[in-house]
């Protein structure tokens, strides 16, 4: 592969290294995925999200996963945003107020319940409201419920989005932001993890 | 909402055909345009509500859709397809999307004949005992779904002593890491309905 895309950047992955080879059998992948984030941070149309929610929303989520280069680039792209690097050290704050442990909630009810776990239902803390005004604490919250409570979702969940003010279209396109980054920091802890043990591998085999 | 009178929600994992009913508007079939259509990548896609919901963004859409189809379609070498169709069975089995995990049960199903494994991860969940190289990729898939990311060099040595190969283990992460993609999107922009 030429030029590295944002999941070699993140997971550390150098062209012609030996994860660099697999992920070029998996070509039509590595480009969508790419794609995908330049469409979600590099929109043609950001008039229902701005680029300003999407970094703080990015910022905040990544976050969530705990201190790794994913969490530092996002929250670096929210600090580059003119409107944006205002809300860093928020975002920061709620980050830690938001920390626990997932997936939990609850299943419908029935033979499942048995599996209902409890857990933290995160609400933005009343003194940062105003600094995050209501379409962000919105899409705060409900982003702390799609990352670790993705099963307790319900309709009413979508009535809140749309009464602070986001439309169909915006949550779709935040809902596709979260999810995408749960796939992201995913895949490029995966390759990490397994770049590392290719490290230790190929030490072994020399002696080393 | 209308949509409310007709919800008829599974309350267990099962391995049947379900439907799926959204929350908000998806785009009317009649108002799709051509930039629509590349966005659903398959036109078929047009009659699904699912689809028509998430090409209100058809760039993300289409980027998502010719994502999930290599990591999972490109047998070509690599994870042989039912165990691709595991990692995101058990993965929706454990973050709770029982409309996900309906659909990649029946695909873990057919492709791998082994119909009542595959049940008793349903049924039991991601604890269920599959034999070595199975239990492997639902470890690893369950590790790389927590938040925080549990998936660690355990994992790696597990799968590698359960016999796969490197490419294989990224296989194993491409298909259990774009699950919690689609997970949260079914579960939380709509509902199944037997």
């Amino acid at each position: 592969m030429g030029t590295k895309d944002i999941i070699d950047t993140l997971a550390g992955i150098e062209p012609g290294s030996a994860l660099d080879t697999i992920r070029a059998r998996r070509l039509q992948a590595r480009e969508n995925a790419q794609k995908s984030y330049l469409s979600l941070f590099e929109p043609i149309d950001a008039s229902d999200f701005s680029l300003a929610e999407r970094a703080a929303v990015a910022a905040f989520v990544t976050g969530l996963h705990g201190e790794s280069p994913v969490a530092a680039f996002y929250r670096e792209k929210l600090a580059a945003n003119a409107d944006g690097a205002a809300l860093v050290e928020a975002i920061k704050a709620e980050i830690e107020r938001g920390k626990t442990s997932g997936p939990y909630g609850d299943f419908p009810a029935g033979p499942l319940s048995v599996e209902n776990k409890a857990g933290l239902i995160y609400r933005v803390s009343t003194e940062r409201r105003p600094a995050l005004g209501a379409r962000l604490v919105a899409a705060l919250e409900h982003t702390h419920l799609l990352e670790f409570r993705p099963r307790d979702a319900a309709s009413s969940d979508m009535k809140a989005l749309l009464a602070a003010g986001w439309s169909d279209t915006g949550i779709v396109t935040f809902s596709q932001l979260v999810a995408f980054l749960s796939f992201q920091v995913r895949v490029v802890t995966g390759l990490r993890v397994l770049g590392a043990s290719l490290g230790r591998t190929a030490n072994a085999a020399s002696g080393a | 909402m209308s949509a409310e009178n007709k919800v008829n929600p599974p309350v267990v994992f099962t391995q049947d055909e379900l439907g799926w009913v959204s929350w908000i508007d998806p785009l009317p079939e009649a108002e799709l345009t051509e930039r629509h259509f590349s966005g659903l990548v398959d036109r078929a896609r047009a009659k699904s509500e699912y689809f028509r919901l998430l090409v209100r963004d058809p760039e993300v859409l289409e980027a998502r859709t010719k994502t999930d189809k290599d990591i999972f379609y490109n047998t070509a070498d690599g994870l042989p397809r039912a165990e691709r169709e595991l990692a995101a069975a058990a993965t929706s089995r454990y973050n709770g999307c029982i409309y996900c995990a309906s659909v990649h049960a029946r695909f873990a199903s057919t492709y791998s004949r082994r119909r009542d494994d595959v049940q008793r991860l349903l049924d039991e969940g991601v604890g269920a005992d599959l034999g070595e190289r199975w239990n492997a990729v639902v470890k690893a898939s369950v590790a790389l779904a927590a938040t925080p990311i549990a998936f660690g060099p355990d994992n790696i040595e597990e799968l590698r002593r359960a016999g796969l190969d490197d490419a294989e283990i990224v296989d194993v992460i491409n298909g259990a890491s774009f699950f919690n993609w689609a997970n949260r999107l079914m579960l939380s922009l709509g509902e199944p309905s037997k």
